[in-house]
């Protein structure tokens, strides 16, 4: 599903590399964290993934195709198989929970039909059955990261990719996001989160990947934070 | 659905900007009216030319003094010369006609130059109108000849001078177009940074490129649009009140400007303008909306 094949990726004016001669594979309906400290790395993979940055060296393939060398107009079609959830949410202020899903369909030419009848079911799967028409400012935190959630899923992407997704929120609204998270993943959707919330990983109990110093430590099934 | 959301925007981002939207088509109508102008002007020059080097002639002035015999001579000459067209031979009586007829808007100066003071000439078109050095070479030293004078000479002077004012237009044609660019360049912008968030949330999930730059660019040609047609009335309304009515005299000389050529302007100055737009408008956007 997800190849990276010895990705090193070094920023200009960077003394180090960011990520040195990664390799790791993810199977279509894994659930992988990817863990460590501040400036590990870790969040240079999810760009990686969504092709926000180019690998300096090596390959990364995404849905068996490689994507590092995909051409500039392909990857708005490419980006459509893949969703996406952060730490800050990214909504827009000035839509309601309804209006930003439906944007999402809408930017990518679904009709006002089909939003109308996919918007409220995926409203519904997040918890925020009956808040469709509330603004972001008049939602609490885990409930905005739902709609960021349900916009990331509205799609029916293949891959979910999350970064930090919990890093914004009190412990128990975690849990429900990734409880959420989880009831995404049992539909065969592929889940890769990073984190630093150690909580979260020992209880999840799933693949856990340590990056430190842009190198692999340790690739383990069903791990904890250590 | 998705032409009326893009249409939305288009209006919506306009708006939002109103000032630098107003700034933008006016640099824009003074650009595109100016370069209106010079190409108008441009036409009536080629249309003039092409009526007056019709008519033109060499103009073989008479001594007064001159006898019955040098004017056979001369009239013998120039008939049986291979280089000219036709001559005609103008009398003082038919040169004063002339005159009257010409300035008939300028009383005063018919008045002063009394029936016997134009000299009586041969009026002769050449085949080849730039073989004018030849003919005087061949008339000038004659018994009888007081002067030959090429009328192409006086056009030629009018022609540089609306020659130098289509310059001068086209400079600031091109000035106001710079300004007009950057302004483009800039709206967009601005308008690109109002709409960060829409857009890192489009590029996210996946939105086309065109769907998210052509709110952008048809912005700019929707404001050059509108500066192409209000430039096109400055032209209409130049025509009317200057050249139709202010110049009217000058017309005469200078040939009246047809509608068929003002009309013209507009789909000229229309496309130019959005074209210039899109493109100003579509590279602007290669710079500030990365993929």
């Amino acid at each position: 599903m997800i190849r990276l094949e010895h990705v090193t990726k070094t920023y200009p004016k960077a003394s180090r590399p960011s990520l040195d001669d990664v390799s790791v594979s993810i199977e279509k309906g894994d659930f992988v964290f990817f863990i460590g400290p501040s400036g590990s790395g870790k969040s240079s993979i999810v760009k990686l993934m969504l092709h926000e940055i180019k690998p300096s060296k090596g390959k990364v393939f995404v849905n068996n195709k490689e994507i590092s060398s995909l051409r500039s107009w392909k990857i708005p079609s490419f980006r459509r198989s893949i969703g996406c959830v952060f730490q800050d949410f990214r909504l827009l202020p000035n839509k309601t929970a309804y209006e930003n899903v439906a944007f999402a369909l809408e930017v990518i030419g679904k009709s006002k039909a089909v939003a109308r009848r996919v918007v409220p079911e995926v409203l519904e799967l997040v918890g925020l059955g009956g808040k469709e028409h509330r603004y972001p400012h008049e939602l609490s935190g885990g409930e905005q990261q739902r709609v960021a959630v349900a916009r990331a899923f509205v799609n029916r992407p293949l891959i979910l990719l999350a970064d930090e997704p919990t890093g914004n929120l009190d412990p128990d609204t975690s849990i429900e996001i990734m409880r959420l998270l989880d009831r995404i993943n049992r539909t065969g959707t592929t889940v890769v989160m990073v984190t630093h919330d150690s909580n979260i990983v020992n209880q999840m109990r799933r693949r856990v990947i340590e990056i430190e110093g842009g190198r692999i430590v340790r690739d383990q099934a069903r791990g904890v934070y250590g | 659905m998705r032409a009326k959301y893009v249409l939305a925007e288009v209006l919506v981002g306009l708006w939002r900007n109103v000032t630098m939207t107003v700034a933008m088509i006016i640099t824009m109508i003074v650009s595109l009216s100016m370069l209106g102008a010079s190409l108008l002007m441009y036409l009536q020059v080629n249309e003039m030319k092409g009526h007056y080097y019709e008519q033109v002639e060499v103009s073989i002035y008479l001594d007064k003094s001159i006898t019955e015999d040098q004017r056979a001579a001369i009239k013998s000459q120039l008939d049986g010369d291979s280089k000219v067209k036709s001559v005609i031979y103008e009398t003082q009586e038919m040169a004063y006609e002339n005159f009257k007829n010409q300035f008939r808007d300028a009383p005063d100066l018919v008045s002063a130059i009394g029936p016997t003071e134009l000299p009586e000439s041969f009026r002769v078109a050449l085949k080849d109108p730039q073989q004018f050095e030849q003919i005087r070479g061949a008339y000038a030293d004659l018994e009888g000849v007081d002067t030959v004078v090429d009328q192409q000479k006086l056009l030629q002077k009018i022609f540089d001078i609306l020659g130098s004012v289509q310059n001068l237009s086209l400079v600031v044609a091109g000035a106001m177009g710079i300004a007009a660019l950057l302004l483009v360049a800039n709206t967009i912008q601005v308008a690109a940074y109002s709409k960060r968030r829409e857009v890192a949330v489009m590029k996210l999930v996946g939105a086309s490129n065109w769907f998210i730059q052509a709110p952008f660019v048809l912005e700019a040609v929707f404001a050059a649009l509108l500066g192409s047609i209000l430039a096109w009335v400055m032209l209409v309304v130049g025509k009317v009140v200057l050249i139709d009515q202010k110049l009217a005299a000058l017309t005469d000389l200078l040939l009246p400007v047809s509608w068929g050529n003002v009309n013209l302007m507009l789909p000229v100055l229309a496309g130019i303008g959005s074209l210039v737009a899109a493109v100003t408008g579509w590279i602007t956007l290669r710079f500030y909306i990365r993929v």
